[in-house]
Order: structure tokens, then sequence, then C-alpha cells
């Protein structure tokens, strides 16, 4: 294992956080207190509460969760599709570095920065709305998990983008829906029954729901089933960065 | 001594069908400074990348010290250093930093003493804090070269590496590189520049349409395939070469106020006494003489066009 290497991959991806603090940081945790102010406070203060929780404390992990999907996609993919576009990725392809340690060092950077996003997220919450974690454990399971999953996401999109406007498709036109579909803002019990069981077919329900129910034990669907598919994905995305490395898909000549 | 890098019926075909290498075998040998010649799209940098893992064989096996480079990739890879041809440099980095990174990407221990050096031997230990997109291409350059060098490499690939610099930083990459090869790097530059290929390399490959058409010791390449013209500057001019003359290689330009005569340098009699002799029978004089050997450009030029 060339762990140097993988430190190496991983301190760089750091780097460039810091370095665009206000992009990677200040502009996501402003964008989610935003939605804190309209939805949990001026619009949430209208809304009777859902299963026994107010709506602006509803709407935290969800808001959370929004956060997370996002930036583990937009940094994963921008981590690996620059090197690719300002050619720097020659050096990753000829330096002694395996498929699984180049992995770890980009989903890990990338993951590790939706981490932390998450946490100060969570943290500034806090100052909004009255806030319990009632499974502290399972939070940070559903965190680590699906910022791991969907920075892998986001790395397999940057190894397919073949240009900005690729790499900006799938996060805009397939993530983000989904996330605002996938009740980041309501219980899908709220909805008619026809589109509860459309719901169902969105991934990001069960990655909503297991992450609400870690804070008020209440969910959309089972525990089981949001770990159970946050996992599929999770080994869908393992896959096919395996198959990448091995065939050297957009990545090699 | 077995060589460095062995290269065995390599082949190279993309997706669009274009054959880049056809069945190439090559073998580097150890310490020395091999300059591969071809003109643009012979394969050259297909090559390189191949070695370096930069690009998947279609067919055939490269061995780096013995090692597989695609069944023992890391042994194979640890060993090379390699500066490509276009700037790829990380913009918003430091100098430092970005040569620090290539250091670890190779798994090397972090050395600072070692990277100090490389920044002084190549003039860049000045702007070490500066960002690469304040450097000038030159330095950029260098930046690649010290990036290639960080992890200590005994095998450095420097594809086209002065081309856009000035002549005074070429003639110092060259220092650079002989400074290298002395310690026991062994060295395969491309270039477009034959001269460069004529001052630095121990060897010449020549490679065109994916093939390796010639490798040669570049003295034994010169000499073997080098021709020495004598030039003879007539006192006014000639319009035929006299048919007395007609047995000696010579050929008239400058509007006939100039004699050329081809001849192999090497040979036991070279005909200019003959020559001189004939042309005082035949009335033909001159007021000056010099002498030029082919360069290895004129060689590279015929070769390619064969």
């Amino acid at each position: 294992m060339n762990h140097r290497a993988v430190r190496a991959i991983y301190l760089f991806e750091m780097a460039r956080t810091w370095r665009t603090l206000l992009q990677s940081v200040v502009s996501p945790v402003l964008s989610t207190s935003l939605y804190f102010v309209v939805f949990g406070a001026a619009i949430g203060s209208r809304i009777t509460q859902i299963e026994g929780v107010s709506y602006g404390t509803f709407i935290v992990p969800g808001l959370i969760m929004l956060s997370i999907l996002t930036q583990s996609v937009s940094n994963a993919s921008f981590g690996i599709y620059f090197p690719k576009f300002s050619g720097t990725i020659y050096e990753l392809l000829s330096a002694p570095v395996s498929f699984f340690e180049a992995v770890l060092g980009y989903v890990g950077a990338a993951a590790s920065k939706s981490i932390i996003l998450g946490l100060i997220i969570l943290a500034t919450a806090w100052l909004f709305v009255p806030l319990h974690v009632m499974h502290p454990f399972w939070m940070l399971t559903f965190l680590v998990l699906t910022a791991v999953t969907f920075s892998l996401f986001g790395f397999i999109i940057g190894v397919w983008a073949g240009n900005f406007e690729q790499l900006q498709v799938i996060p805009l036109l397939v993530i983000a829906p989904l996330t605002f579909l996938g009740g980041s803002f309501y219980s899908i019990n709220m909805l008619p029954e026809a589109w509860q069981t459309v719901a169902l077919f969105n991934p990001v329900v069960y990655l909503i729901s297991g992450f609400r129910w870690s804070f008020y034990e209440i969910s959309d669907v089972s525990l089981g089933a949001s770990l159970g598919i946050t996992l599929g994905f999770l080994a869908i995305c393992m896959a096919t960065v395996w198959w990448i490395f091995k065939t050297g898909y957009r990545l090699k000549n | 001594m077995p060589p460095i890098i062995s290269i065995s019926h390599l082949s190279k075909t993309y997706g669009s069908g274009l054959k880049a290498l056809n069945d190439v075998s090559l073998d580097i040998d150890r310490g020395e400074i091999f300059a591969l010649l071809g003109p643009n799209g012979a394969g050259k940098t297909t090559l390189i990348s191949i070695i370096c893992g930069i690009a998947n064989p279609s067919a055939g096996q490269v061995l780096v010290d013995g090692h597989d480079n695609v069944a023992d990739y890391r042994a194979a890879r640890s060993m090379i250093g390699l500066v490509p041809q276009e700037l790829h440099t990380d913009a918003f980095e430091t100098v430092w930093a970005t040569v620090s990174y290539s250091r670890g990407l190779f798994g090397k221990k972090a050395n600072p003493a070692y990277i100090e050096k490389v920044l002084r031997d190549l003039s860049l230990w000045d702007r070490k804090d500066s960002r690469i997109i304040t450097l000038s291409g030159g330095m950029k350059r260098r930046v690649m070269i010290a990036k290639a060098l960080s992890h200590e490499p005994q095998i450095l690939f420097l594809d086209e590496p002065t081309a856009g610099v000035d002549v005074e930083l070429r003639k110092g990459m060259w220092e650079v590189v002989r400074a290298l090869r002395a310690t026991g790097v062994t060295i395969i530059l491309t270039t477009h520049y034959i001269e460069e290929a004529e001052e630095m390399a121990d060897r010449i490959g020549v490679i065109n349409k994916g093939e390796i058409i010639l490798v040669e010791q570049k003295a034994a390449l010169m000499q073997k395939l080098g021709k020495k013209q004598l030039k003879l500057h007539l006192l006014g001019t000639v319009e035929a070469i006299p048919p007395q003359l007609a047995d000696y290689n010579l050929a008239l330009s400058e509007g006939g106020s100039q004699l050329i005569y081809t001849y192999d340098s090497k040979a036991e009699r070279t005909g200019i006494t003959g020559l001189l002799a004939a042309l005082r029978e035949a009335g033909i004089r001159f007021h000056d003489l010099d002498t030029t050997q082919s360069s290895l450009e004129d060689i590279f030029v015929s070769l390619v066009r064969a």
C-alpha cells in the first residue's frame, strides 16, 4: 500500500478546500442557513408540527443531507475532473498508485469535506431551531456512508464528464431534483398515495429517512431499508470505480 | 549489463483505428542518453505514454529494469520520472507544494533538503513560494522537470523538454541533463531540435509511422550516414561540369560559381588530390574552399523521406 500517495492526494485536495474557503465552506453553510430562516422560521412558523416535531426542526436532517449530497458529488467530481481537464492526470497515471489508493485519496478528501460541512451546518442549525439527536451513532453512520457513497458517485461523474457542462448536468438535473423530491422538506406520508409509491423509487428518500430517524425516531421507511439502499448504492459505485480503473475508461488512451 | 528498459513487439491501435505503434522493439541501455527522433505523429509520445503507464498497449511488453510495467507497475513506475510535452501544471499551487506532492505520489518519504537541492539546481529556489500561474513558460517547464525529479528516478523521460524555451535556458537545461546523467540517471528524450540530439545523445533512435526505422550510436550514425562535402568557390562561373570531371561526384551551385564535391571522409582515398589536379587541367580556378559534414538533421530528413 502506497500510503504516502494516499496522504499526498488527500492533503492536496484538502488544501484546495482551505484555499477556496468561501466557495467550499462558507457559501454552502450560508445557503443552508437561508433555508432555515425562510422555511424554518418564516414559513415554518405557520406550519403545524409533523409527527410531533416542529417544521423548522423537522427539515434539519433533510437540509444537512441536501448539502452532503450536492457537496460530495461536486467536490469529488471536480477533484478528478480538473486534473483531466488541465492534463495533470498524467502524474497520477504514471505514479505507482493503485486504483484503490487513488480513490481513497480523492474520495476520502471529498467525503471529509462533506462531513465537516455537514457538522458545521448541524451546529448552525442549533442556532435557529431546538434540536436533539436521539441516535448519534446512526446519525454519524448515515452521515459518513452518504458522504462516501456520493463522493464515489461524484468521482464517477468526474471521470465520465468530457466538459464542464457534463460535470454540472448530473448534479443539477438528477441529484438536486431527487433530493428536493426525496423528503428534505416534507415527509412522503404527506403526499397523495400514488406519489408516495413513486417516491419510494427515489433512493434519496431512504437516505433522508434513515438520517431523520437518527434524530427524531421518525421515518418514512424502515431503518433496515435505509441502510440497505445506502449500502447497495455504495456497492454499485465501488464496482463502477473498480471497472473504471481496470479498463482505464476515459482516463487512459 | 541488461538494458534498463526493454520493449518487445509493442503495438498500439487507438479506438479511432489509428495505428500509432507497429511492433516496436527497443532496448535502452543503463546510464545512456537516448534521443528519439521522429516527425509529428510518428508515435514518440505514444511510446513514452505506454512505457510510463499513461496509455495501454494493444500488444507487446515493456520491462523496466526487469519489471513488467503492467503486472509489476509499482516497481516499474517508481523508477521513472516523466516530463511531458505539454505544460501540465497546477496553476494555483506553489512550486514547493506541487513538487512535494509529486514526491509523495511516488511513495517517497518527505525530504525537504532534497527538494531544495532540486529547486536550486533548476534555479527555482527563489520562486519556491510562488504560485505556478505567476511563472514564465520557461520556469513552468523547469517546474515540470523538478516534479519529475522529485522522487529521485533512475530513468527520466523528457518529451520535447525545450520546446518553446529560449536558447539560453535550453543550454541551461542541457547542463542539468548532463549532470543527471553523470549521477547515473538514464535519460530518454524526444525532440524536434536535431541540434539537441546531436549535442546530447549517446544513441539515436528514429521513429516514423509507428515503426523504429533506425537505432544507432550517434557517432557511428554520423560516420555511417554522414557525408562530407568540399565546396570550391570559383573564380568566375561555369555553365556545366566539364566531361573530364565526370568521374567525380560533383554538383554546381550558386549559379555556377560554386562547385560541390561530395565524398566519404573515411574512405582510404577521398579523391580530393585527383580532383584538384583535374580542375587545374580543365582550367577551372578557385579562390577559396571549405569543407562541411552533413548534420544529424540532414541524416534524419533523408531517413524519414526514404
